[in-house]
């Protein structure tokens, strides 16, 4: 029997590898049965989904002043580009 | 200076400067060290104008010189900091799981709305900020993986881990992101429910 503590470990393999097919259907059990992996299994795909549409996004902000280049930043970068 | 290409490359500066700089932001966490590495695409990309085809947009060939300085960032930090043996211990202060293997204190439900999470600014704020707290390496594989979305063969060869070993460091890296959202954030919030 796979205990919590190795579904979750199995949980986050998933995510970067397909698991051995008895591992799989382990894992899938235990979903079931365990409230508190099946929550820890939806909230790490949320992370992941959230961090995927951020970079989806990405592009498209116009951005806080935090968000930017600084004035000095710029100022130096562009020198450093008029004379390399 | 000849002119071969339409573009200024001051005008660079400009035109794609915040884009590289947000860029940047998200995967490096640092200012100043965002905005060094913009200076060096720039840079790259001026000494290196010929290798633009123009089959891609100037932003795409920007960002991809990007994505190789932060790359090469990474690799930098990894032989800086190599790992150590308890990097690759689970081992969170408290356990949350009993000898047994069980939960003692399982996860809180998350509620509110999470499919617009990624619009919240300060959700955003707070998880640069539990990313933070992570050991460069960890934070670095995890950005590596779910930001960049790099397969584990590639990341395994900026760290210089095995693959075994970068399970570890990532199911790690998430264990301690997820808790430190729900304590910082979920939890905090008071949003109850699911």
């Amino acid at each position: 029997m796979l205990s919590c503590r190795d579904v979750t470990e199995l949980i986050s393999q998933s995510m970067d590898t397909s698991l051995p097919i008895g591992k799989r259907i382990g894992v899938r059990v235990h979903l079931l049965m365990c409230k508190f992996c099946a929550r820890y299994e939806r909230q790490l795909l949320l992370i992941r989904e959230t961090l995927r549409r951020l970079v989806a996004e990405g592009g498209k902000d116009e951005g806080t002043a935090e968000e930017t280049l600084s004035v000095e930043a710029r100022e130096r970068i562009k020198k450093s580009l008029r004379s390399p | 200076m000849t002119k071969a290409v339409a573009v200024d490359p001051v005008d660079w500066v400009d035109r794609y400067g915040d884009y590289l700089f947000r860029y940047a932001m998200l995967r490096l966490r640092d200012r100043s060290m965002a905005e060094d590495l913009v200076q060096e695409t720039f840079l790259a990309a001026l000494k290196d104008r010929g290798s633009f085809s123009g089959n891609s947009s100037e932003a795409t060939w920007l960002v991809g010189i990007l994505k190789h300085k932060i790359a090469d960032h990474f690799r930098k930090q990894a032989r800086e900091a190599p790992l150590e043996d308890g990097d690759l211990r689970e081992r969170p202060d408290p356990s949350p799981f009993d000898e047994s293997g069980r939960w003692v204190s399982g996860p809180t439900a998350w509620g509110g709305n999470p499919a617009d999470l990624y619009r919240e600014k300060k959700f955003l704020d707070q998880l640069t900020k539990c990313l933070s707290g992570l050991s460069p390496n960890h934070a670095n594989a995890f950005t590596l993986r779910e930001i960049e979305g790099a397969d584990t063969g590639e990341i395994c060869k900026v760290l210089n881990v095995t693959q075994t070993n970068l399970w570890v460091i990532l199911h790690r890296a998430r264990t301690q992101l997820r808790r430190c959202l729900e304590t910082h954030w979920f939890d905090r919030k008071g949003r109850k429910g699911s």
